[in-house]
């Protein structure tokens, strides 16, 4: 028999985790990053869909955490840490980054799609979590799904084949 | 400024600008297909990032979105957006080509994204200049910017400066829609105002809040 779980949604500056038969998806990213961290033995993944990447530009207090590539990613790996997986044997995957409008004369708007992409890439280096796969940057929207049971991160675009990393 | 500080008059005033707006857009939008066109009352909704792409119908729904950035006295962003088939059925309305599709490849051709370009130039042109007339700020709208994406793509571009200050948003949501029954039409507007834009754009009506 088929084992069928739920599909949780992370939305805009979010993030949560899952565990097999779970699957954990995020709708629309554009120049926002979704990040995925998981053991691949254990079965438990994590998504965070960040818009920005450097929580030091805010002048919120308290910051979502969740919104930033710098902070959202060490708060996802400590949840998965609660929840059984193992710090050493996380893996990442990430999508997004993409730039939507080639608009700018605004220095701060200025690629922020790659911007993303980079902290996104700088923090999990940091955190020494090897990145297995990534379709970033062009110009396009992607919803992305990762299945803990496989590893798998599939990714829809508009007008396009889906495609699986 | 927090959003969730605002009065409701200064909610009706915020509603009234939609109202203005959206009005002189929809005469503009009319005069160019010589259609009646009719503004819907609009609505003002401090909502999440991800109610905001609830309102236009989803995160992933495809929309054909026509980005303005407004600068000068209050910065803000303005989104004319369309479903893909509205904004076909305006492409192939303005151009006599009633083949013409979005999603087949046709939007590759330079003369589609002129088309759509311009007629958000025109339509969002009316609206910002009603704002500026109405309010005596200076509003400099740059070039409009097509995206055709998931709403969330394109619209969270949008939010990038605001969501460095706050996980809301202003959204004044104004509507236009065509009278006719078989070729309907409806054109939103989302105007996202910086939480510094509206306290300037407050303290020049003269409605501040106090304390």
């Amino acid at each position: 028999m088929d084992k069928t779980g739920t599909v949780v949604r992370v939305g805009i500056a979010d993030m949560d985790t899952v565990r097999e038969p779970d699957k954990i998806r995020t709708l629309g990213l554009g120049s926002c990053v979704g990040i995925v961290i998981y053991d691949e033995t254990k079965k438990i993944a994590g998504m965070a869909h960040i818009l920005l990447p450097d929580s030091g530009v805010t002048k919120q207090n308290p910051i979502n955490q969740a919104k930033y590539a710098d902070t959202a990613i060490p708060l996802l790996v400590e949840k998965l840490v609660d929840m059984g997986a193992r710090r050493y044997a996380m893996k990442a995957k990430i999508a997004g980054g993409a730039e939507m409008f080639k608009v700018d004369n605004s220095s701060e708007l200025l690629r922020i799609g790659p911007r993303n992409v980079e902290a996104s890439l700088e923090e999990l280096e940091k955190l020494r979590i090897p990145v297995i796969a990534k379709d970033v940057g062009g110009s396009i929207g992607r919803t992305i799904e990762f299945d803990p049971a496989t590893s798998l991160l599939k990714i829809r675009k508009v007008n396009r084949e889906e495609l699986v990393i | 400024m927090d959003y969730n500080e605002l009065s409701s008059f200064q909610l009706d005033v915020l509603r009234e600008i939609g109202n203005i707006g959206a009005g002189n857009a929809a005469t503009a939008l009319s005069q160019l297909l010589n259609r009646k066109i009719e503004m819907v009352v609009p609505s003002v909704n401090i909502v999440s990032f991800d109610e905001m792409m609830e309102l236009i119908g989803g995160a992933d729904e495809v929309v054909v979105a026509i980005l303005f950035r407004i600068f000068g006295d209050i910065p803000s962003n303005v989104y004319f957006v369309l479903s893909v088939e509205e904004a076909e059925m305006l492409v192939q309305t303005i151009t006599g080509n009633p083949g013409f599709t979005i999603m087949d490849g046709d939007l590759d051709d330079g003369m589609a994204i002129s088309v759509l370009e311009e007629i958000g130039n025109i339509v969002t042109g009316s609206y910002i200049s009603a704002l500026s007339d109405l309010t005596k700020l200076h509003m400099q709208p740059s070039v409009p910017h097509l995206g055709v994406d998931m709403a969330a793509a394109v619209l969270t571009y949008g939010l990038i400066d605001i969501s460095k200050v706050s996980d809301y948003a202003i959204v004044i949501d104004s509507k236009i829609n065509s009278a006719e029954k078989e070729k309907e039409l409806k054109g939103n507007f989302f105007l996202l105002p910086h939480p510094d834009s509206l306290k300037v754009l407050f303290k020049t009506l003269g409605i501040e809040q106090n304390g």
